[in-house]
């Protein structure tokens, strides 16, 4: 796991995992319910399960134990084994933002290094999209700050995680 | 994910508490100096600056008898942490998931008659 220098309107993230690119392009979209982090659920009960629809035109969502839903994402491009787009319909308050002129994109690229290796880089653009929240620091001149932030990001992600 | 006490993205939502921010991440800068710029009282400026305090986005120095405020790029850090390790935790999960499954994908393709 790396993260590239990057503006601040923008996130990257990438992993590179030992499976050919068709396997790890299933993986992501079919069984991305398992791989979603649960923390930032925007529903009153908890997630029992998260649907990608996998179409242009459909839909990522959150389904409550008590079947009541919440819709946080559009495909936008759906282009296995190699590209993912889904727009990111949650203010930076973790609210669902109705307006689509004001979300952001995610893209997931799967690159494929060899026949069993698959660099996937995933970017997160657009962020000032979001307007009220994200404003208040792209002003900012922060080159000495963000460097010195993802330094230490980056050495917190390369940490070795127990195993489960 | 951090617990933050007072939530940055409240703190940054009202138009006039992000123009005293801005003021502040442009330099150290008092109460005084903010409301001289700002359509603001500096009663109304004071309480902007204890919530952007509490949210983590600015601190404060004393200097003789003024209080400075300055912008903590922690506090900026903390906001788009929580969208990167969001990632970095999906992309985690991803790798693992995707391992495992493709190393008992060949080895059941291997162990086939």
């Amino acid at each position: 796991m790396s993260t590239a220098p990057q503006d601040r309107t923008t996130l990257h993230v990438t992993v590179t995992v030992n499976a050919a690119v068709e396997h790890a392009f299933r993986v992501f979209t079919e069984r991305f319910d398992e791989i979603k982090p649960r923390e930032h659920n925007l529903l009153a009960v908890p997630v029992e399960r998260t649907v990608l629809e996998p179409r242009v035109g459909g839909t990522v969502y959150d389904v409550g134990i008590d079947g009541s839903t919440c819709t946080w994402a559009r495909v936008l491009a759906f282009e296995p084994p190699h590209r993912l787009v889904i727009s990111w319909d949650i203010s930076p308050r973790w609210q669902i933002e109705p307006d689509p002129a004001r979300t952001s994109e995610v893209e997931i690229r799967f690159v494929p290094e060899s026949a069993e290796r698959t660099r996937v880089d995933l970017e997160h653009r657009h962020l000032d999209r979001h307007g009220a929240g994200w404003h208040g620091f792209t002003d900012l001149d922060t080159a000495d700050g963000w460097p010195l932030y993802l330094e230490r990001f980056r050495a917190a992600v390369e940490k070795p995680t127990p195993a489960p | 994910m951090p617990v933050l006490t007072a939530d940055p993205w409240y703190a940054l939502a009202d138009p006039t508490r992000r123009r005293v921010f801005s003021r502040v991440a442009a330099g150290p800068c008092s109460v005084t100096q903010i409301a001289r710029g700002l359509p603001v009282s500096r009663p109304a400026v004071s309480q902007h600056l204890r919530v952007l305090l509490d949210a983590g986005l600015v601190d404060v120095h004393r200097q003789g008898r003024e209080r400075f405020y300055r912008p903590r790029r922690e506090g900026l850090a903390d906001l788009r942490q929580e969208l990167e390790s969001y990632w970095a935790q999906t992309l985690t999960t991803f790798k693992d998931l995707a391992e495992q499954t493709y190393q008992a994908s060949t080895s059941a393709e291997e162990g086939a008659p």
